[in-house]
């Protein structure tokens, strides 16, 4: 059940913010902060299918998370997130076509080590 | 480095700076809202109702909003370990305000977390060029 659980969140995040950076990216960069902008940015964006995606993914994984706490300890539930930076960093590379450098791996890396020591 | 370099740079630790605190903040403030005990699925619905659990709400939906916003123009792999800090300040929250106990094994933990950091916000270029774009470092 646990492991289950785990994978569901850690798929469902991962997979959620692949979306969100695929569709934030369709969108392009957004410069103007005015109020009246960001609530035409907004307006946009709640039609824009990968965000609506990612949106459904974190609910997902919002959800399994609290089923998730319900049969396990908080000092294991929690470092899962790092498993997701893992995955997410290779989904950037290969899905996402980023420039993934040694520097971004090692940070990462590093990272990932760091969250498991802070959440045990 | 070039003044769109520059602009970019900014603007990406502005944003990411928003992002971790209302992350920090939010958990927190949920955190503070929750009563004790949750017995029915309503409870869970009436607690988001709480004043603090509310703020903590808000400002999830600004960390969600924030986090959306800075992957409009930052890379994923850019964004995943610079906004992790957030781990080292709920950390240091924990101890400042519900004085709790940071040991060995989380001081060596926020150390590899910020080294994370600052080997990719120092390190590396905040977007992969777009085709036909010259790169932003």
């Amino acid at each position: 059940m646990k492991l289950l659980l785990l994978g569901i969140i850690v798929a469902a995040t991962a997979a959620g913010e692949v979306l969100a950076a695929m569709g934030m990216r369709r969108h392009g960069e957004i410069r103007d902060f005015r109020p009246g902008a960001l609530g035409r940015a907004a307006a946009v964006l709640t039609r824009n299918r990968f965000v609506i995606g990612y949106v459904a993914a974190m609910a997902v994984s919002f959800f399994a998370f609290m089923r998730l706490l319900t049969v396990s300890n908080l000092s294991y539930a929690v470092p899962v997130t790092a498993v997701t930076y893992a995955l997410e960093t290779v989904m950037a590379k290969y899905v996402l076509k980023e420039r993934v450098n040694w520097l971004r791996w090692a940070g990462a890396a590093l990272v990932i080590c760091g969250v498991a020591l802070v959440s045990l | 480095m070039s003044s769109e370099t520059a602009r970019l740079r900014i603007k990406t630790w502005t944003c990411a700076t928003v992002v971790v605190l209302s992350n920090v903040l939010g958990n927190f403030f949920l955190k503070r809202g929750m009563p004790a005990d949750l017995p029915t699925p309503l409870s869970y619905v009436a607690a988001l109702f709480q004043p603090w659990a509310a703020l903590g709400v808000v400002l999830l939906i600004t960390w969600m909003l924030s986090r959306m916003t800075l992957l409009s123009w930052a890379d994923l792999s850019y964004v995943l370990p610079v906004t992790a800090i957030g781990y080292v300040l709920v950390a240091l929250e924990g101890k400042l305000f519900l004085h709790e106990e940071i040991g060995l094994k989380r001081w060596a933990g926020i150390v590899l977390i910020v080294a994370g950091v600052a080997l990719v916000g120092g390190g590396t270029a905040v977007q992969t060029p777009r085709r036909g774009e010259e790169p932003a470092r």
